[in-house]
């Protein structure tokens, strides 16, 4: 048995082992390379700077760890860009591992605003997290006809009644904007499925790189303005918000990590072919 | 009576949901689907309760009969551990419920999706083969998509691969997803109506 | 085409009433989803038309072989062969998604070989909901093959509610079970991968399908056989091989053949300026 037919049969850990150190490495490097926004991800920004101070913004956050390297980064640039904006996010989740993720993402953001000497945003006045809610498809339906017969409490624990950004809110229809976060069911697909069109909703979503394929249809349609896929969805969308700051985002040094990741897939994917040519005759 | 029962329940509130699409403010339909929906998430919330009772029930035996155990007891543990924390301390930001989830929650379930990264690697080396014409042309396709998407392809390689790989997964990509999707779609709802007007009872005991 | 005329009068009934009333469009039938509507409407009186069809004449269905379909049942004897179980995950989606429905109405007729060979399955469930509806279908799969003593209902478990909770869960089962068949049908998203990885490492069989386009091609990497998008919908009706439910592919497909044609229409309208047909279309 020559080389190339130990290669082909090549134990898994070490393709482990080289994906291990191609993620690593780079993330240990800090090197940044640059790269242009996708214009599914513009749009979400330009529709963003259409809208009046005051606005409120429905967030979905449907989401949990397993996808936080992926999406947190887009949900902390978008909290960071509503509140240096004078927007307000209303933000609601579907998925029960969700809300400590949020209120993760809005302490991140209060911490980089204090660097920016500008005022905490205050619960319930500037935001509220409305927290999780079981059911998904009937949540979504329901929140179309009675947003507050949805979530009578927020995630602390306050009456819907008793929170002054929820004022007037009644559905779906009472927000200009809403943006949808996701790592998978239910998400993008459900909320464009089940209420986009019933509700005629102004909807973009934030989700993970595998599931972007699926929500393309959406955007040619126009059931989806914006579209941000994956961590590079994230990283362009940091881009867009953080221009002109000195902040760097996760996504944005994640991006590396992955460029080498990808390579080191192409690589093994070519040395295999190689391999299998090679050796094609003796088998 | 022990099959009709179910499949009229079935046939009406599937017909019901299904009209419901299509008119509007009728007296008492917007309230009646409300009730619906509303009675969705109630079953849906109760149902944790089987499922809480089936862990403990089916864990606690296996522990009983001397099977894995240390995975057992670990995960009934965290189980009863995670459950007094909350209802005990709370779920602020500060509580030890929320120290306890962003302590290890959050870092084994990265961990299990980081995996992904590693068998992708693995399957992708196993199985892409240019063994014919169309492997190769998806072979090909895959790689400029993986280059197109990062910035080494952009940035090191040559600036229209972004162009190249949104052309790829825009197109080519998209018109045989979209022939999967219309076929699966129909087939969706064959059996949604296969179910709703009670061709298929199999799940209520044969025929 | 009676059968069209029939479905269409009583479906469009309450609107034609409407209009015979004189209300204005709008508060009680909504005008703009009538594209919808009208399709439902074909849709459903495709169906019937088949159903009667095919129940006049049972010999008259022609259904192509679906090799992942057939793999199940050697799948489960190997399972037997080897006194090993059948480890069957119905997705990670609840009820609701139509995919779990289907792999519901699936695990029946698997659970009817399972009884028939004196094998074991194990049905691990992401959602409670779920294991509730699994163990009803295992349960009266082992009643009517006249086994129900067989049953053992700690086999379809609860394992968590966390997408990769379940996975590892789902994993441990593969690893420490070592199932000689494993059949993954319904809605799965990125643990796709792991479980058909894990699954190929443990050697055992293993067929899988989905709808999820996006996850096909990691369970054609890793698996034996896939389902592939509506063959996991046709799956319930070709291992029941009911003429009835078979009925229904012939329905679908006739509809396709429709879309296509409605594709290849407005495709060719809309290269030569005319919008009219994809505005039609649009969703409201």
């Amino acid at each position: 048995m020559n080389l190339l037919d130990k290669f082909l049969i090549l134990d898994r850990r070490w393709v482990f082992l080289l994906m291990a150190l191609a993620i690593i490495i780079p993330l240990l490097l800090n090197i940044t390379l640059p790269f242009t926004p996708d214009k599914a991800v513009e749009a979400i920004y330009n529709e963003l700077e259409t809208l009046e101070p005051g606005t409120r913004v429905l967030v979905s956050c449907d989401y949990d760890p397993g996808s936080k390297p992926e999406l947190q980064p887009f949900a902390v640039a978008l909290f960071y860009y509503l509140f240096t904006h004078e927007l307000s996010p209303v933000i609601t989740c579907l998925w029960p591992g969700a809300p400590p993720l949020v209120e993760s993402a809005l302490l991140e953001v209060t911490a980089m605003l204090a660097l920016d000497g500008r005022a905490a945003p205050l619960n319930h006045i500037d935001y509220v997290n409305l927290g999780y809610k079981q059911g998904a498809q009937f949540v979504m339906l329901s929140m179309g006809s009675d947003m507050r017969g949805t979530f009578p409490l927020d995630y602390t624990g306050t009456p819907i009644d008793e929170i002054p950004v929820m004022d007037g809110i009644e559905n779906l229809n009472s927000f200009d904007l809403f943006v949808e976060i996701s790592a998978g069911s239910a998400g993008t697909k459900e909320w464009v499925q089940t209420v986009q069109g019933r509700y005629d909703l102004r909807l973009a979503a934030a989700c993970t790189a595998v599931m972007a394929p699926d929500c393309i249809p959406y955007l040619q349609a126009n059931q989806l303005f914006g579209l941000a896929g994956g961590m590079k969805g994230s990283a362009d969308f940091e881009k867009l918000v953080y221009d002109g700051t000195d902040y760097i985002g996760q996504a944005t040094i994640g991006m590396n990590a992955q460029s080498f990741g990808h390579l080191v897939i192409i690589i093994f994917i070519i040395l295999g072919n190689i391999a299998f040519f090679a050796t094609r005759e003796k088998r | 009576m022990k099959k009709e029962i179910p499949l009229l329940i079935t046939f009406l509130l599937g017909t019901w949901m299904i009209l419901e699409f299509f008119f509007h403010n009728i007296p008492h339909v917007d309230q009646i689907t409300e009730i619906l929906t509303n009675g969705g998430m109630v079953i849906a919330a109760f149902t944790y309760i089987l499922g809480v009772m089936n862990i403990l029930q089916v864990n606690a035996n296996r522990i009983k009969h001397h099977q894995d155990r240390p995975y057992k007891w670990t995960l009934l543990v965290g189980f009863v551990l995670m459950i007094l924390l909350g209802f005990t301390w709370g779920i602020d930001v500060d509580s030890p419920f929320q120290w306890m989830y962003n302590t290890f929650y959050v870092p084994l379930q990265a961990t299990m999706f980081s995996l992904l990264a590693f068998y992708i690697a693995s399957a992708a080396f196993r199985a892409f083969r240019a063994r014919s014409v169309e492997a190769t042309l998806l072979l090909v396709a895959a790689v400029l998509v993986m280059l197109g998407r990062v910035p080494i392809g952009e940035e090191w390689i040559w600036s229209r691969l972004p162009d190249i790989s949104n052309w790829i997964m825009d197109y080519p990509n998209m018109a045989g997803k979209r022939a999967i999707l219309i076929g699966a779609a129909l087939g969706a709802i064959s059996t949604g109506l296969r179910v709703i007007i009670g061709m298929e009872r199999s799940y209520l005991g044969g025929e | 085409m009676k059968h069209v005329l029939r479905v269409s009068g009583i479906l469009l009934l309450p609107v034609l009433l409407q209009a015979a009333n004189g209300n204005p469009p709008g508060p009680f039938f909504d005008y703009l989803r009538l594209n919808v509507f009208l399709a439902v409407i074909v849709m459903a009186a495709l169906l019937i038309y088949f159903f009667q069809r095919i129940k006049k004449n049972p010999e008259s269905i022609f259904v192509r072989r679906i090799p992942g379909i057939d793999a199940i049942e050697e799948a489960v004897g190997r399972a037997t062969e080897m006194g090993r179980p059948v480890l069957y995950v119905p997705g990670i989606e609840d009820i609701t998604e139509i995919q779990t429905i289907a792999s519901m109405l699936i695990l029946g007729k698997v659970a009817e070989t399972v009884a028939r060979y004196k094998t074991t399955i194990l049905v691990p469930c992401r959602i409670p909901f779920v294991m509730t509806v699994a163990e009803e279908m295992v349960r009266q799969a082992f009643y009517n093959v006249g086994m129900p003593e067989d049953h053992r209902p700690e086999n379809i478990s609860f394992i968590s509610d966390e997408q990769f909770a379940y996975t590892a869960g789902v994993n441990g089962i593969m690893l420490r079970e070592k199932p000689a068949a494993n059949i993954m049908l319904g809605r799965f998203f990125a643990e796709s991968l792991i479980l058909s990885e894990t699954g190929f490492q443990s050697g055992a069989i293993q067929v899988a399908g989905t709808a999820e386009v996006t996850q096909l091609p990691f369970f054609i990497a890793a698996c034996d056989y896939t389902l592939i998008g509506e063959e996991l919908f046709a799956a319930s009706a070709y291992l029941s091989r009911d003429a009835k439910l078979l009925s229904n592919l012939k329905a679908t497909d006739y509809y396709k053949v429709l879309i296509v044609g409605i594709i290849v229409v407005g495709s060719i309208l809309a290269t030569f300026g005319y919008d009219w047909l994809p505005r039609m279309l649009t969703i409201h």
